[in-house]
């Protein structure tokens, strides 16, 4: 008497994706354990490491906190779709560039979370971009490298942009 | 890949122009998977017919186990396999060596599966391997388990009384001397350093100052959780994919714990999501093999973040009292200090080095060190960063302004009067190399932060050295010479931080090609020679030994070879900076060389290794200014300096980045990080939620200065950086939040209630004496 | 995780017989934040979640001459990017930015925090301070409980069997009023409430004299508190330090907390003081119609 499985649709990194599912299963573990998708990353299962971030709609979110029953018919960006098919995204190449990772664990979800802000903000203060990014534990770098290469991205925006 | 340009000036990389690569900032070799999300995590393992597995754990923090019954476990459908201590051979009571120090067998087999007691809350006590792991751990919870239950012990002090309720029957008290007690303790060990005449000393000087110390149990709070998975083959062969800070330490652990032949264990170490010293021993490695071996299929198994808190790591709480006498000229006449260390379940607290290092900085003539490993009911403790020396630093440090503060002396000049120099002895013994304690306090001296003022109420600044040993301990390398004229490297320290890319460059460096053309892999057990664990900031030292020796092998080769090639003496072939050359202007380019290895002679493979070489040790002083709101006790911080001892810094983003990431977990310890237990021993905080690491809005950004006093037992003067930053953060701003607001912390955390309460009380009493 | 079914009804009907039909073990999912983490570590077991996120009167968000609507399953930033709130109810605006980190806020809802029913819980000093009234939507009807009552104990509310929060009513906006939330956490971000104060404040025509004022405590009690007399006492007094001082000193006597891993008792009692008198301060401020820069965190 298990809960159905259901199947869910969803627009994933562009591309329609249909997977099968049980109600208790959350994004995140459908993204990793069924899809391959094993670039968001699992650091504390409740919302308050942001390993796991995704764009879901556009808004970024811990995807251990949404079940997948829920994505049906929602758009999904993981980091697998953040590169374009030739090298890299500018937040990507900064990061690389400023040394902004040691472990690599969180970046992803920094990356991802840097992306969402950038968006909405693409030029933003030093203050602006620490407080966005307060969600996303980092333990290995100290973050200095971390805001300025989000700094550096925006700055490559604006040079693109110019 | 391409190389950039410093991205600030901050890095004073002293006679980086006689290097071609050492000093520069290439991109790191693995750094597109790890930015794309591609690269493979311990967790991200998956196998054919794989199981998930979950783990029982004790919800008493101290119990005698009366029985086990997993029936109902087995009965679920979808579950494959159960195991308990059951199912672990009894290792017995030997020591053995296994990469960390010297560990006793039947500890760590109990500490893996609970045996007969648990000693804390989290203790494993079964796993179930499952179709699934939502079937797993329903699974886990239906095991029951009999429990009598016994009285908890938290505190240090109270644990060293008579009284106290024993965990562990086996544990007498050992000293240096090779004494053993006679009763069951639960003191595992006492350290005694002693030198020249404390009495004397003290009776000399011109002012003593003793106080005591508390800080509490801290998590090293890596993002990635422990993992493992493997794979128990029906020819014996057992391979283990997991996240670890040694392959071969995990190897040789899972060997002694289950009894098999280090041959017939493969460990393949995946990418690392940080360690800290907390991902050396093995907690899920043999779980996962045996429960394998029980279903015959790969089983992963994956902590969950609670568990993490509170069944691994911590490094210890502690109770320290220290007395520093100086005499009229600012000299230190006389040190002493007692230091007891919470071990957690089993003993092996780091409470040696923390004695070792606490008052390592300064050239002391007259001093004596106890120190206590003591068990109590909290999980076993792991090396965290610098294991010990941390709290040591924050008792001393903070002893040493109030000392400065009193004679009216500057600071960073009674550092500099006092620091340790090369010919130094140490009161445990040791004599200093060349060291650079004093030239980081001079930097500090010499910075922008020092010397601009500080303004404004509650405001202040505070100073802090600190030291870290480094260790060298046993590296391999081998690399391969391509036709295109790259090199493959395959070496043994798994990269936490970059050090692929660090290591690279020293071969690089060496054979006078570019770094972007030497391509590093951390090969597997089978894959490359012993190589002990990424710790002890050692990697970048001695696994770079073993790169440097590796290259050196095949410039050897490539001459002999060049002179096969051209038919003349290998005594007149000469190699430099990436080119080969012979009489009468013959030369070859390493790339021609290497285009031409196949059609002279085969393959050229060179391989180093290290095992002699000892590091001279590492220095750091800090400088940092606070703001400190009277009305609540929050401390903000305004700007942060560390200027460090790096030897040479090889990939100089990199040595920052150790820098500003071991500063901001010392502002973590110093600020809000403790275990926050109930009487029963139930850790009330087990989340990133109420254990608060800092997030990218509690700092600013970390200003780092880089000096570069070569290690003369390194070919490139490397000396590790990766622990010493941790050591005096929580001095420093112990020293800045006095100067700030006049009272003086002697606790860890600075939380704000204590600092509120300091200050509530300094106001109540009115004469604003704090001490 | 255990096992669990899934619906997501698309109307308020079909919730309320899903709710009703499950006799308690039904429990509603709107962001999720707080749920999906009680369902995975057993502290909540229910056989049913129903998505209510799909059910049109949950995410209402609208403004009128009668007041403001806020569906109870509007998530956090929603409410902060909406320019009304955060010109007229800038408390819950200041509350909502400030929950968890930005994941948490595109998907916590104001509702979900008050159906959760901490002590602790952000947005609900805002609330009260804020006037705002629960729309209530069960098997019987619809009623209507002012959100000071809605909390009974920790992680207890008045929702009965089969009822649903289907949204939150705000008076409108009175001329010369001001608000503000403002919480005390050890780091700057990502923390739960050690200390929060919610406030507003309606000022007399010349800006100089309190007409009314209303405080909401959180984390100083076994649910969130208003602090009426605290409030009251500010009623007819000039809106000066004084005056202020006084009321935090009434609002400090209503709070009743515990020691916990989050603060203790002297602290938190101490430290209600020290908020309500700078959130009081930055609402008198604003309802002068001065910008209020808020150093969040600090």
């Amino acid at each position: 008497m298990m809960a159905k499985k259901r199947v869910v649709t969803t627009s994933i990194n562009g591309t329609e994706t249909e997977f099968l599912c049980e109600p208790r299963q959350t994004l995140l573990e459908v993204l990793r354990d069924v899809l391959d998708l094993t670039g968001s990353k699992e650091g504390c299962s409740n919302g308050n490491c942001g390993a796991c971030t995704v764009l879901l709609n556009g808004d970024p979110v811990d995807s251990c906190l949404v079940l997948a029953v829920e994505c049906e018919g929602a758009d999904i960006e993981t980091i697998e779709g953040v590169a374009p098919t030739d090298g890299l995204h500018r937040i990507q190449d900064a990061f690389l560039e400023c040394a902004a990772l040691q472990c690599g664990i969180c970046t992803p979800g920094f990356i991802m979370s840097a992306k969402s802000l950038l968006q909405q903000n693409p030029s933003p203060s030093e203050d602006e971009i620490r407080f966005y990014l307060a969600g996303n534990l980092c333990r290995c770098t100290g973050y200095d490298k971390i805001v300025r290469a989000v700094q550096e991205a925006a700055k490559a925006k604006e040079e693109v942009t110019a | 890949m391409a190389t950039i340009d410093k991205p600030d000036a901050g890095a004073q990389t002293a006679d980086s122009r006689k290097y071609n690569v050492i000093g520069t900032r290439p991109i790191r070799h693995d750094g597109t998977d790890k930015v794309t999300g591609r690269a493979k995590y311990g967790a991200d393992v998956k196998l054919t017919g794989m199981l998930y597995a979950a783990m029982l754990r004790s919800p008493h923090a101290h119990a005698r186990i009366k029985s086990i019954d997993t029936s109902k476990a087995e009965a679920v459908p979808g579950v494959r396999a159960v195991v308990t201590h059951a199912d672990m051979p009894d290792p017995g009571s030997r020591v053995a060596e296994l990469g960390e120090g010297a560990v006793n067998l039947r500890h760590l087999s109990s500490n893996v599966l609970a045996r007969d007691k648990v000693l804390y809350k989290g203790h494993a006590i079964a796993a179930v391997a499952a179709d699934n792991v939502h079937i797993a751990e329903e699974a886990a919870n239906l095991i029951e388990v009999e429990y009598d239950l016994l009285p908890p012990v938290l505190d240090v002090r109270e644990a060293m009384q008579d009284d106290a309720p024993i965990l562990n029957d086996d544990v007498r008290t050992e000293s240096l001397a090779g004494e053993t007690g006679d009763k069951p303790t639960n003191t595992a060990m006492h350290f005694r350093y002693e030198k020249g005449d404390v009495a004397k000393g003290f009776a000399d000087a011109h002012l003593v100052i003793e106080r005591e110390f508390e800080t509490a149990t801290v998590h090293q709070g890596y993002i990635e959780p422990h993992n493992a998975t493997a794979l128990w083959n029906a020819d014996g062969h057992i391979t283990i994919w997991t996240s670890t800070q040694g392959s071969f330490t995990v190897r040789q652990q899972v060997s002694e714990l289950l009894q098999i032949p280090v041959s017939k264990i493969k460990v393949v170490p995946m990418e690392i999501g940080g360690g800290f010293g907390g991902k050396i021993s093995v907690y899920l490695q043999p779980v996962a093999a045996l429960l394998s071996k029980k279903s015959g299929r790969p089983v992963k198994l994956i902590m969950d973040r609670a568990s993490v808190f509170e069944a691994t790591g911590p490094t210890p709480g502690s109770y320290i009292r220290v007395k520093i006498g100086v005499d009229s000229k600012g000299m230190i006449s006389a040190a002493e200090a007692y230091l007891a260390y919470e071990a957690g379940a089993y003993p092996g607290s780091p409470v040696n080095p923390g004695c070792m290092c606490i008052f390592a900085c300064y050239d002391i003539p007259n001093g004596r060190i106890d120190g206590f490993d003591v068990c109590v009911n909290k999980p076993r403790t792991n090396a965290y960063r610098a294991p010990g020396a941390t709290n040591a630093a924050f008792a001393a440090e903070t002893v040493i302004d109030e000392i400065c503060e009193s004679l009216k002396l500057d600071p960073v000049e009674f550092r500099l009067n006092n620091a340790s120099k090369e010919g130094v002895r140490r009161i445990d013994g040791v004599e200093y190399p060349r060291v650079g304690m004093w030239e980081t306090v001079d930097a500090i001296r010499q910075s922008e932060h020092w010397k601009s003022p500080l303004e404004g109420p509650h405001r202040g600044r505070g100073v802090a050295s600190g030291f870290w040993f480094n260790c060298g301990l046993k590296s391999s390398a081998s690399a391969t010479v391509n036709g295109d004229g790259t090199v493959s490297l395959v070496e043994g320290s798994t990269d936490i931080g970059g050090s692929r890319a660090s290591i690279a460059m020293q071969l690089a460096e060496t054979l006078g090609i570019a770094a972007e053309e030497v391509n590093p892999t951390v090969g597997d057990t089978d894959s490359v020679g012993y190589t002990d664990v990424t710790g002890g900031s050692r990697v970048t030292f001695a696994t770079g030994i073993a790169a440097y020796e590796a290259a050196c092998d095949i410039k050897r080769q490539m001459v002999e070879r060049a002179a096969l090639i051209w038919d003349v003496d290998s005594q007149d072939v000469h190699y430099g900076d990436g080119t080969i050359t012979g009489p009468g202007d013959k030369e070859f380019s390493f790339k021609e060389l290497a285009a031409e290895l196949h059609k002279s002679g085969g393959p050229i493979i060179g391989r180093g290794t290290s095992s002699a070489a000892n590091q001279g040790g590492a220095f750091g002083t800090h400088c940092v200014d606070v703001d400190v709101d009277p009305e609540t006790g929050k401390v903000e911080i305004l700007r942060y300096t560390i200027a460090q001892d790096a030897g040479t810094a090889i990939h100089p983003s990199y040595v920052e980045g150790q820098m500003q990431g071991g500063v901001v977990q010392g502002i973590g310890w110093a600020l809000n990080e403790e275990y926050f237990y109930d009487d029963s021993g139930v850790m009330n905080n087990a989340s990133f939620l109420d254990y608060r690491i800092p997030t990218c809005y509690d700092v600013p950004m970390i200003d780092t200065i880089i000096v570069e006093v070569p290690d003369p037992e390194h070919p490139y003067g490397v000396r590790g950086v990766g622990e010493v930053p941790i050591v005096p953060p929580p001095a420093a701003l112990a020293n800045a939040i006095h100067n700030a607001v006049g009272v003086r912390m002697r606790q860890l955390p600075m939380s704000p209630p204590a600092v509120l309460h300091e200050i509530l009380d300094k106001q109540s009493s009115g004469n604003g004496q704090s001490s | 995780m255990r096992d669990f079914e899934y619906a997501a009804p698309a109307s308020l009907d079909e919730a309320i017989e899903l709710f009703t039909g499950k006799n308690g073990s039904a429990k509603a999912l709107a962001g999720g934040t707080d749920l999906i983490d009680h369902v995975r570590t057993g502290r909540l077991s229910p056989d049913l979640i129903v998505d209510i996120k799909k059910i049109s009167e949950l995410n209402i968000l609208e403004n009128s001459s009668s007041g403001f609507r806020l569906g109870a399953a509007v998530s956090c930033n929603r409410i902060y990017r909406d320019e009304t709130i955060v010109s007229e109810y800038s408390a819950l605006a200041d509350s909502c930015r400030i929950i968890g980190g930005v994941q948490i806020q595109s998907r916590a809802s104001v509702g979900g925090n008050l159906c959760n029913s901490g002590p602790a819980a952000d947005t609900t000093p805002a609330l009260i301070a804020l006037e705002a009234t629960c729309v209530i939507a069960g098997p019987n009807g619809t009623r209507e409980v002012a959100v000071e009552d809605f909390c009974t104990a920790p992680g207890q509310n008045v929702l009965q069997s089969g009822e649903i929060l289907v949204e939150l009513k705000f008076p409108p906006r009175q001329e010369n009023s001001g608000s503000h939330y403002r919480r005390f956490i050890p780091r700057y971000e990502m923390d739960i409430a050690v200390v929060g104060v919610g406030a507003s404040v309606v000022l007399d025509s010349d800006r100089e004299t309190i007409v009314s004022a209303r405080i909401g405590l959180g984390a100083v009690a076994p649910t969130p508190l208003f602090a009426e007399s605290a409030g009251d006492l500010l009623a007819g007094m000039p809106a000066n330090d004084d005056s202020i001082a006084q009321a935090a000193l009434e609002a400090q006597a209503a709070a009743k907390p515990i020691d916990d891993m989050r603060g203790t008792k002297e602290f938190r009692v101490h430290v209600t003081r020290v908020l309500t008198e700078r959130v009081l301060k930055a609402a008198v401020a604003r309802a002068k119609g001065e910008s209020v820069e808020v150093a969040i965190g600090h």
